[in-house]
């Protein structure tokens, strides 16, 4: 169900400003991946083009093409709606719905496409999502509470809960550590460590250990100056993006030699 | 020249002493004043309560009739006064009943259209023109819903009682069609609805982005993110929207005595003429009435406080039970 994913040729807009622009690369199914660079060179933005929610933000568009094992997400018939319920998304914040009890954020996803599930089948899709969020044992005997109650750790994995709930064949997170501790962290990174036999993955970090932990293949995005768009300089397997890197502007990222 | 560092001192000050109170004069006088505010909101609805029981003794007692389930309004009659609560009870809950049904649907969607789906031009065209009509005087509605409405309701009135007069509250006997409860409540209904639609986009727009995000990521429609994210989020504030509108509705006034052919009769025949409120029949009959008219009339407005109570504290009550799952994001 992992699925690949094939970008070619992306410029992405915000009304009359190019935030990035001629990005094409290629993502392998159940792999994870990383996108790293100075922050404003356009790594979210190339993230939400790929399930769509780029366009949600008024003005906002993308020429070029994604395609989603060999068909184009941007295609004239193509349903974002549905294109969205395929690949889940965790934000940078922690963002459950602070109206919903903790199972009911789990499942908030579930409830949308229409089909009538039981009492006890969303049971179990609960139980299944938090424990493979690694959040089961800590919250199995409040499900009821609000997911606001919650720690922000405990939060983004209920956000990851919510995502997989659904069974999406791709799973985008925007930096999801980077409002976490690092004991929140390792939590995640080992989480990510285990949902990628399930699911192919695309990581935006700007932590570059995080980066060189759990992904194998990553992608580094940079500025070539202000008010002009982002570019992909590289993309190739981690430990050569950080042993040793074909471009110059990717060693100098890296080494920290760099604004 | 030195170069020896001079081990920092502390100067001439006072070390900071850890002792001392622990709530500060700021503190004290902001705790103060809120408390003698809260306290005097509460003489004062005291107050207005124990003067209107007061002022309305004495007709209770000369009362020769049920208060609570008379209809007939003749305080003054000597020497048996006969008055009761019971038209204008249903006048007053009906009409507000009706501004709310058509009033709450429809200043929701309003605002929801502001806040989501118009663009930001037209969003702001309208918002203003919301606030614009929340501040129209009543007298205006009124007069509008005399000279305007009224004529242009009885072809509504007679669909009504055409197509639906198999509904006891749609037919119409008299063929009659002016001065109606219906027609109250739809003038009480446009009145309120800038209130609720200008509260309630105020709500709607502070749903956070992120949620909204949230709700979108997982493969939600706009429709089903406004369900989803916006309405739950928003339902407390909506909620005192309707109760301000409802508020104003069963208090409207002199919108209601123009337009009512004030008769206190139950009357459930909506599009015939006849109803009254409370609210019109106090201004309508306090200038001519005597002495056990006005204590009568005066019990009436006890039991208006007292509905307008009961309500408020109904929805308080609706706002507290979500109120934990809110406090936590
Ligand atoms: N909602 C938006 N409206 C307009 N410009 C935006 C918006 N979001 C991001 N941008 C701009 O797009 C560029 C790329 O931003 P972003 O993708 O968030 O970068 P990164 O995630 O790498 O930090 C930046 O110049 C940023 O200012
Ligand atoms: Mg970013």
């Amino acid at each position: 169900m992992a699925k690949r994913i094939d970008i070619a040729n992306l410029d992405a807009y915000y009304g009359t400003f190019k935030a990035v622009g001629d990005v094409s690369l290629s993502i392998e199914p159940k792999s994870v991946t990383a996108f790293i660079g100075p922050s404003g060179c356009g790594k979210s933005t190339v993230l939400r083009t790929i399930n769509r929610m780029h366009e949600v933000i008024p003005r906002a568009y993308v020429t070029g093409q994604v395609l989603l094992d060999g068909e184009d997400i941007y295609g004239p018939d193509i349903d974002p709606v549905n294109v969205r319920r395929t690949i889940g998304m965790v934000f940078q914040r922690p963002n459950p719905f602070p109206t919903m009890s903790i199972s009911e954020n789990v499942v908030a996803g579930l409830t949308l496409d229409g089909k009538k599930r039981s009492k006890a089948e969303l049971d179990s899709i609960v139980e299944r999502s938090l424990r493979q969020a690694n959040l089961w044992e800590e919250v199995k005997e409040r499900l009821d509470r609000p997911g606001g109650g919650l720690s922000g750790g405990q939060q983004q994995r209920l956000c990851i809960a919510r995502a997989i709930a659904v069974q999406p064949q791709i799973l985008l997170m925007d930096e999801p550590c980077s409002a976490l501790d690092p004991i929140s962290t390792l939590a995640i990174e080992d989480l990510i460590e285990q949902l990628k036999a399930d699911y192919t993955i695309v990581i935006v970090t700007h932590n570059m250990q995080q980066a060189a932990r759990v992904s194998e293949t990553t992608a580094f995005f940079n500025l070539p100056g202000v008010g002009q768009p982002g570019r992909l300089v590289e993309i190739a397997p981690t430990e050569r993006i950080f042993s040793n890197p074909t471009q110059e502007a990717t060693e100098d990222y890296i080494s920290g030699r760099f604004g | 020249m030195s170069t020896t560092v001079e081990p920092a001192t502390a100067g001439t000050a006072e070390p900071i002493s850890i002792h001392g109170q622990a709530v500060r004069r700021g503190d004290r006088i902001f705790r103060g004043v809120s408390l003698f505010a809260g306290i005097t909101i509460l003489v004062i609805i005291g107050a207005i309560g124990i003067f209107l029981i007061w002022r309305a003794i004495p007709s209770l007692q000369a009362n020769t009739a049920n208060f609570f389930t008379t209809s007939a309004w003749f305080p003054d009659q000597t020497p048996n006064p006969v008055f009761g609560i019971a038209a204008l009870t249903f006048g007053t809950l009906f009409t507000a009943a009706i501004a709310m049904v058509l009033g709450v649907p429809v200043g929701i969607g309003i605002a929801l259209f502001i806040a989501q789906y118009a663009d930001r031009r037209l969003a702001s065209t309208l918002g203003f023109v919301t606030d614009l009509l929340a501040a129209v005087p009543s007298i205006i509605f009124g007069m509008w819903g005399l000279s305007f409405l009224t004529p242009h309701m009885e072809g509504l009135g007679q669909w009504l009682n055409d197509y639906l007069g198999f509904i006891p509250i749609f037919r119409n006997d008299l063929n009659q069609y002016s001065k109606s409860i219906l027609i109250a409540g739809v003038v009480l209904a446009i009145m309120v609805l800038p209130t609720i639609s200008a509260l309630s986009r105020e709500v709607l727009t502070q749903v956070p982005r992120s949620t909204i995000e949230a709700s979108l990521a997982l493969g939600a429609t706009r429709w089903e993110m406004v369900r989803q994210a916006m309405f739950p989020f928003a339902r407390p504030g909506m909620i005192s929207a309707a109760m301000l509108g409802l508020g104003r509705a069963l208090g409207e006034t002199i919108a209601v005595a123009l337009i009512l052919s004030a008769s206190n009769v139950i009357n459930w025949h909506i599009t015939e003429p006849g109803g009254n409120t409370f609210a019109a029949n106090i201004a309508l009959k306090w200038n001519e009435a005597g002495p056990i008219g006005l204590s009568a009339l005066i019990a009436s407005g006890l039991v208006l406080f007292a509905i307008t109570l009961v309500v408020n504290t109904i929805a308080r009550g609706i706002i507290a039970r979500h109120a934990e799952f809110r406090e936590s994001s």
